[in-house]
C-alpha cells in the first residue's frame, strides 16, 4: 500500500528443460488424462439420470395411457316411464335414479334372450358397469323428453371387461385368475364380433371426481382442489416470503438475532414436510377450528412449507443485485424503500419468481402434510369454495394407489401423468416469465 | 490535528464563499478509525481534488459529505460538516433533501437498467421537480446537453442506458446527477473505469460544470487532479496532510509525505 516497494525476489532457478523435458511432458499427459476422465464421469452421471428418467416415464406411460380410454358397449335401452318416474309427476326431481341401473341391466338381458336363471343373469350384467345408471341419468338430464323411448346408449363396461379388452389383463390366464369367467368371455367375444363394443376417450376421467368404481372415477375434483390449495399457498407464501427476504437482506441489522433467524430459516427448509402437517393439525384445525380436508387449510400448511424456499431464493436474488444500483438510487435521494421498490426488487424479480415456482412445484407434489389435515377424505364432488372438503392430485394418487382393482392401478399411473403435466406447465411458465422479465434489461 | 496546522492548511483562501465546511470529521468503522479529524473547506464553484494512496480515507471523507455512509451499519461519523452553514448531520435534516442538494457520481458508471430518458427523470420525479411531460423533456435535454451527451443520444432516448459505452454511461450518470440541480457534486474516481479519450471528455466536462456547481472529486490520477482542480487535498492514513492551491501542492508541497506521494515514491 504505502510502503516503498521491495525489489522482486527472483524465483528459484530451474534447469532449462524444466518446462519442456520428458518429465514435463508426462505431467502434461496426466493432466489431460485427468480432464478426459472427469468428462467421462460427467457423461456417465448424466446418462444414468437420463436412463432413470426414461424408465420412469416409460413405466408410467405404459401403465397409464390406457386409462385415458374406456371400452363401452352399445345397448338398446328402453327408458321405461314406469320405472324412471313411478309417481308419474313428470318432474325430474321425482325420478327414481336408483332404478336406472335396472334399465341398463334389462337392455343387456335383451341382447342375450337365451340367458336365464338368477346366477347366469348376474354374470351377464357383470359385463357392464355396476354404475351404468349414472350414465343413463346423465343422458336423461340432457334431454328429459327421452322418457318412454328406446335409445341406443354406449354404456361403459365393467372394470374386468374393460381390462380384458384393453389388454390390461391377459385373457389366456386360467379362469380363476381372471376377473371374468369363460362364459362371460364368450359373451364379450360375441358382442365384439357384432360391433357392440368400442373403445372411446375416457372423458369421465377429466370431468368427474373420486368414486369407488374406476369407470366413474376422475381427477376433476382433485385438480380443482389443487388449484384452490395452490392459490392459497401462493397468496400466503409469496408476500410473506418476499417481505421477510427484503427485510432480512436490506433492512435488518446484522447481529446475533438476525443470524439466529437466518439459521432457523435454513433449517426450516429442511424440516420433513409431515411436521408441517402436524403443525397444521394442531394450529389450524384444533386451535382455530378450521374445517378439515379444506383447501384453505391445505394451502396454509403448504404455504408455511414453501415459505423458507421462497425466502432463501429471494434473498439470493436480492443479493445478486449489484450494490451500485442501490448506491445510484440512494445517491439520487431515494429513500431506502424507494431504492428497493423502484430498482432492486424489479431486478431481483426473475430470481424471486424462479424460487417461487420451484417452491410451488414442490408444494403441488406434496402429500404427507395433507394427510395430517384430512385431505385424504373420500370426496366425490369438486370443491366449490375454500372451505369445502376436497382432495388434491398427489393425495388422489395416494388413495388410488391403495385400491386393489386393476382399473385403479392404471388410473394411478394416469393421474401421475396428469400431475407431471401440471409440473411441466408450471416449470415452463417459470422459464417463460423469467425470460419475459429479463428482457427488461 | 491541532489549530496551528489547521491555519497552515487554510492559508490558500479563495475569494468565493465557503460552500462546504468540514471540522474535525472523524469516521469509525466499528472500532476502527478511518478518519482522524479532517478540517477542510470547499469553496463555491471550485473543483477540490482529494488525492492520496489507497485506503487513506479520501473516499470515506467524500461520502460523509452527502451521508452515503449512513447506509453502512457499522459506520459512525463525528465532527461537523456544514453545507451553507447548516449542519448536515443534524437529526432534523432530511437526508433525501440533502442528497438532492449534494449529488454523487460513482467510480463505476451505474446507470439504472432503464431507458436513458428514465435515468434522467428519476431524480426530478423523486423530488417532484416536474410534473408535465414537456417539463421532463426539457430537463432531459438540458441535463444531457450539460453532460455533453445530447448529440450522441438524442435519437435513442428510449434505449437502455446500460447499452451505452463506459464513457457515455458515466456522462449519463453525471447528467442524472445534474438533472436535480444540485449545489454540490461529489465524484468518486469517476474516470477510473474509463479509457483515456472518455477520461479527457469527462475532465473537460468537469471544468464546464464548475461554473454552475461546486465539485469535490476523488482521484487516483495525479495528472487528473492537476488538470481539473483549483485546490487539492492530500490524505494519508486517515489524516488530511495538507490542502492548498493545486499548483502549490504539486510544485511546492509543504509536507514530506505529500512530496513523497506526488513524486511517486509510494502510492
Amino acid at each position: 500500500m504505502t510502503e516503498i516497494a521491495e525489489p522482486m525476489q527472483a524465483a528459484a532457478p530451474v534447469s532449462a528443460s524444466f518446462h519442456t523435458g520428458n518429465a514435463a511432458m508426462k505431467r502434461l499427459r496426466s493432466r489431460y488424462a485427468a480432464e478426459r476422465r472427469f468428462k467421462i464421469y460427467g457423461i456417465l452421471a448424466i446418462s444414468f439420470a437420463c436412463i432413470m428418467l426414461v424408465i420412469l416415464l416409460f413405466t408410467l406411460l405404459k401403465g397409464g395411457v390406457s386409462a385415458f380410454w374406456q371400452t363401452e358397449m352399445r345397448l338398446e335401452v328402453t327408458l321405461d316411464a314406469a320405472i324412471i318416474d313411478p309417481q308419474g309427476t313428470g318432474n325430474p326431481a321425482d325420478w327414481d335414479r336408483g332404478a336406472l341401473q335396472t334399465l341398463a341391466n334389462n337392455a343387456i338381458y335383451k341382447e342375450f334372450p337365451e340367458v336365464e336363471g338368477r346366477v347366469e343373469k348376474r354374470d351377464l350384467r357383470g359385463l357392464i358397469s355396476p354404475v351404468a345408471g349414472v350414465f343413463i341419468s346423465k343422458i336423461l338430464d340432457k334431454d328429459p323428453s327421452l322418457v318412454g323411448q328406446t335409445v341406443q346408449v354406449w354404456i361403459p363396461t365393467s372394470d374386468g371387461v374393460n381390462q380384458i379388452l384393453k389388454g390390461g389383463i391377459d385373457r389366456t390366464l386360467p379362469e380363476a385368475q381372471r376377473p371374468i369367467s369363460d362364459k362371460q368371455l364368450a359373451w364379450v367375444d360375441k358382442m365384439e364380433a357384432s360391433g357392440h363394443l368400442k373403445t372411446a376417450f375416457n372423458s369421465t376421467f377429466f370431468t368427474s371426481s373420486d368414486s369407488n368404481y374406476p369407470e366413474l372415477a376422475g381427477l376433476f375434483g382433485a385438480a380443482i382442489g389443487t388449484l384452490l390449495t395452490m392459490s392459497v399457498t401462493l397468496l400466503v407464501s409469496l408476500p410473506v416470503g418476499v417481505a421477510a427476504a427484503v427485510y432480512l437482506e436490506e433492512f435488518a441489522p446484522k447481529n446475533k438475532l438476525t443470524d439466529l433467524i437466518e439459521v432457523n430459516i435454513n433449517n426450516l427448509a429442511a424440516v420433513p414436510s409431515i411436521v408441517f402437517g402436524l403443525l397444521g393439525l394442531a394450529v389450524f384445525l384444533n386451535f382455530f377450528g378450521m374445517p378439515r380436508s379444506a383447501p384453505l387449510v391445505g394451502g396454509l400448511v403448504l404455504g408455511l412449507l414453501v415459505m423458507p424456499t421462497i425466502i432463501i431464493a429471494s434473498r439470493a436474488a436480492l443479493k445478486g443485485v449489484p450494490p451500485s444500483i442501490r448506491e445510484a438510487a440512494l445517491g439520487m435521494g431515494a429513500s431506502r424503500l424507494q431504492a428497493i421498490t423502484h430498482h432492486v426488487l424489479p431486478l431481483a424479480m426473475p430470481g424471486i419468481m424462479t424460487g417461487t415456482i420451484i417452491g410451488m412445484a414442490h408444494a403441488v407434489g406434496e402429500t404427507a402434510p395433507l394427510l395430517m389435515i384430512g385431505m385424504n377424505a373420500f370426496v366425490t364432488q369438486a370443491p366449490t369454495s375454500l372451505f369445502d372438503s376436497s382432495s388434491v392430485l398427489p393425495v388422489q394418487i395416494f388413495i388410488w394407489a391403495d385400491k386393489p382393482e386393476r382399473g385403479f392401478v392404471e388410473l394411478t399411473s394416469a393421474a401421475i401423468l396428469v400431475l407431471l403435466a401440471f409440473l411441466i406447465t408450471m416449470n415452463g411458465a417459470a422459464i417463460w416469465l423469467r425470460k419475459k422479465f429479463e428482457r427488461r434489461w | 490535528m491541532d489549530t496551528t496546522t489547521l491555519t497552515k492548511n487554510m492559508e490558500a483562501v479563495s475569494t468565493q464563499p465557503v460552500k462546504v465546511c468540514a471540522r474535525d470529521v472523524k469516521v469509525f468503522y466499528g472500532a476502527k478509525r478511518a478518519l482522524h479529524g479532517v478540517n477542510v473547506d470547499v469553496y463555491q464553484n471550485e473543483v477540490l481534488a482529494l488525492i492520496g494512496p489507497s485506503g487513506c480515507g479520501k473516499s470515506t471523507f467524500l461520502r460523509t459529505l452527502n451521508r452515503m455512509n449512513d447506509t453502512i451499519d457499522i459506520c459512525r461519523v463525528e465532527g461537523k460538516i456544514l453545507l451553507d452553514g447548516e449542519d448536515i448531520y443534524d437529526p432534523k435534516l432530511d437526508v433525501v433533501q440533502l442528497r438532492a442538494r449534494v449529488g454523487m457520481v460513482f467510480q463505476k458508471p451505474n446507470p439504472f437498467p432503464k431507458s436513458i430518458y428514465d435515468n434522467i427523470t428519476y431524480g426530478p420525479k423523486l423530488h417532484g421537480l416536474a410534473t408535465r411531460k414537456d417539463e421532463f423533456d426539457e430537463i432531459v435535454e438540458r441535463s444531457l446537453k450539460r453532460a455533453g451527451l445530447w448529440n450522441e443520444v438524442k435519437d435513442r432516448l428510449q434505449e437502455p442506458g446500460t447499452g451505452l459505452s463506459g464513457g457515455q454511461q458515466q456522462r449519463l450518470c453525471i447528467a442524472r446527477a445534474v438533472a436535480v440541480s444540485p449545489e454540490v457534486i461529489l465524484m468518486d474516481e469517476p474516470c477510473s473505469a474509463l479509457d483515456p479519450i472518455a477520461t479527457a471528455h469527462i475532465e473537460e466536462l468537469i471544468d464546464e460544470l464548475r461554473e454552475s456547481f461546486t465539485i469535490a472529486i476523488v482521484t487516483h490520477n495525479m495528472q487528473q487532479a492537476a488538470r481539473v482542480s483549483q485546490r487539492t487535498a492530500f490524505f494519508h492514513l486517515g489524516d488530511l496532510v495538507e490542502v492548498g492551491n493545486t499548483e502549490e501542492i504539486f510544485t511546492n508541497p509543504r509536507d514530506e509525505r505529500t512530496q513523497g506521494y506526488i513524486t511517486g515514491r509510494y502510492g
